[in-house]
């Protein structure tokens, strides 16, 4: 197992550097550097050890599907994409760039893994709601992941999903929340606060586990612990915004930010 | 499928553009495709849902009241190969989910069939939060979404099986309560986006669509008994819109009159006119609508008349406006 939690930190790392040199070329369009980097792990993990895809058959029915409700995390899942191999490197440098396929926000492609055209938050949830009630009513095995953000559950699309999810008994489905502590205006607790995420859930109906967001283990453990039978899985990810870069650490200013070459270069040493 | 029988046609407008839509229709298409399913919020009995529920427990979901999350899980849904049926008050379901309707079926165009029910005024006493007069002008505005209302409860039947056969986005615009009048009696050809001529005459064409289509007929019948001779064209098809045929009635008449149960901003009127400004012509066009208003609550008759969209004040305003030509 050691081994695999090495693959996912490397692979995490990848994806950071790449995630830089992306924000980096987009230039003075900026990129969402702060939630994209406190997912890294997330992903990391989902795509290395957790999600059964098959490159060769992008459209597989039996693929777990996988919805980025927080959808501004493009840094992250266009990286675990092109980690993946979904995404080729070439494809990857045109982020952002007038025409691309990699936009700011993820557009519906299975051809390049994504399911979900996404960007407004509370949208991706319910969809992920359908996907798994149609997996179980026709008996498919596989299971549906929703990342949210926890900004995001400010919405209120999102609490309808939450509490609908136990009602239709979805133990096949699992939202991850990545809990970073900062929305736009300023740290959660602040602007909107959600109290105890895990209890309210726990009350839904919920099987909620805490763990720690950047830690690949205790994600990994997550993912893989024994379902509930009928209750839908929820995993609350303790993470930090800006994850790995010291002056993008917990500081609100990077939730979307332009990168000059002096602070590129100070980042990309920082994660080396 | 049934037939378009006298019979048939006299039941179905008893039971309603709603009753005969999911009570009759949905049940028989889903016994034929294995991939129809129906959402509601909360209004299945009322929807006339029951059948199908009973039927097809499997391929039914209530999401409580939650049109959002209905919204979303009919997406979901649609993604995964099936055609969904979505259903509750038409207010609720083209504006409370419209962000998902924008996301989820313009922009990603999944095959899911917004049919929002009781719109224009027939919830009467409920008042305006239960009107719905503006759900034309905002689906049509949304880049690939298909938006039909039909005329009478045969045509909401025939409509049903086209939009399960239709894998489009679509605006299924549900007007009339329960005994709603017919224009229908025997078979006749229903095509998505093409209109139906149900009368036809030389000086003036009238537009309609849903319940005015039947307004518009009785006042031709008035207008005739006055001289003037009227063609009554059945736009279920509010988009795409039979552009073809407005182009012929703007060059052939000298007025083009459309009448509508929405406001006369954004809906079938105004996709007329931006059609009828495409090419040049001498028609004028009269607006007959809701004019761009809230009202107080009154029984649906009482919100008709008050309208001016009752036949003998449709043929009034109609000859008013000849005169003044």
């Amino acid at each position: 197992m050691e081994s695999l939690y090495d693959d996912m930190r490397r692979m995490a790392k990848r994806m950071r550097l790449n995630a830089l040199k992306m924000a980096f070329h987009a230039g003075a369009n900026g990129a969402h550097l702060g939630g994209g980097l406190s997912c890294m792990e997330i992903f990391a993990v989902l795509y290395r050890g957790v999600l059964k895809y098959d490159l060769s058959r992008p459209e597989w029915p039996e693929r777990d599907r996988f919805l980025v409700s927080k959808a501004h995390c493009v840094l992250a899942y266009y990286t675990a994409l092109h980690e993946a191999g979904f995404i080729t490197r070439e494809a990857l440098d045109s982020f952002e760039q007038n025409g691309t396929e990699l936009a700011g926000h993820p557009v519906s492609s299975l051809k390049n893994g994504i399911e979900y055209s996404g960007g407004s938050l509370g949208m991706a949830f319910s969809v992920g709601l359908g996907m798994a009630i149609d997996a179980k009513r026709k008996g498919r095995g596989n299971k549906v992941y929703v990342l949210l953000g926890d900004g995001e559950c400010d919405e209120g699309s999102n609490w309808e999903a939450f509490l609908s999810a136990p009602h239709f008994k979805l133990d096949n489905l699992t939202a991850i929340i990545d809990w970073n502590h900062l929305q736009y205006d300023g740290n959660t607790t602040t602007v909107m606060d959600l109290g105890s995420l895990h209890k309210k859930l726990e009350v839904f109906g919920w099987n909620v586990i805490s763990v720690d967001g950047h830690d690949v283990q205790e994600l990994y453990g997550a993912f893989t612990r024994k379902p509930i039978s009928g209750a839908p899985c929820a995993i609350i990810a303790d993470t930090i915004k800006g994850k790995g870069v010291s002056f993008m650490e917990s500081a609100k200013e990077w939730h979307h930010g332009v990168l000059t070459e002096k602070l590129y270069h100070q980042a990309l040493e920082e994660i080396s | 499928m049934q037939n378009i029988s006298k019979i048939n046609c006299k039941i179905w407008s008893r039971l309603g553009q709603r009753g005969t839509f999911f009570g009759v229709a949905l049940p028989e298409i889903a016994a034929e495709n294995a991939l129809v399913w129906v959402l509601t919020a909360d209004l299945a009995d009322l929807s006339g849902l029951a059948r199908f529920q009973n039927a097809f427990p499997e391929r039914f979901v209530n999401v409580g009241i939650a049109e959002q999350n209905m919204l979303g899980i009919a997406a979901g849904l649609a993604k995964e190969g099936n055609t969904v049926f979505a259903t509750t008050y038409a207010t609720f379901i083209a504006m409370r989910s419209f962000e998902q309707i924008r996301h989820n079926l313009g922009y990603q165009q999944v095959n899911v069939k917004v049919v929002g029910s009781a719109a224009g005024m027939v919830m009467g006493m409920s008042g305006n939060t239960h009107y719905a007069f503006e759900d034309l002008a905002i689906m049509r505005a949304i880049p690939g979404m298909t938006v039909v209302s039909p005329a009478d409860a045969t045509e909401a039947y025939k409509l049903a099986w086209a939009a399960a056969a239709d894998p489009r986005p679509m605006y299924i615009r549900l007007t009339g309560g329960l005994n709603c009048a017919s224009v229908y009696d025997s078979e006749y050809e229903f095509v998505i986006g093409k209109a139906v001529t149900m009368r036809e005459g030389k000086d003036l064409a009238i537009i309609a669509s849903g319940t005015m289509v039947r307004e518009a007929i009785m006042a031709a019948e008035i207008l005739e008994t006055r001289g003037v001779s009227a063609e009554v064209i059945n736009m279920h098809t509010i988009k795409p819109i039979d552009a073809e045929t407005i182009i012929r009635v703007a060059s052939e008449k000298k007025l083009i009159v459309t009448v509508e149960e929405h406001n006369t901003l954004g809906g079938l009127g105004s996709a007329v006119a931006e059609v009828k400004s495409t090419v040049s012509s001498e028609a004028a066009q009269l607006f007959i609508g809701v004019p761009d208003t809230f009202t107080k609550a009154a029984t649906y008759e009482y919100l008709l008349e008050r309208f001016g969209l009752k036949a003998e004040m449709i043929a009034e305003k109609i000859l008013m406006k000849i005169e003044s030509l």
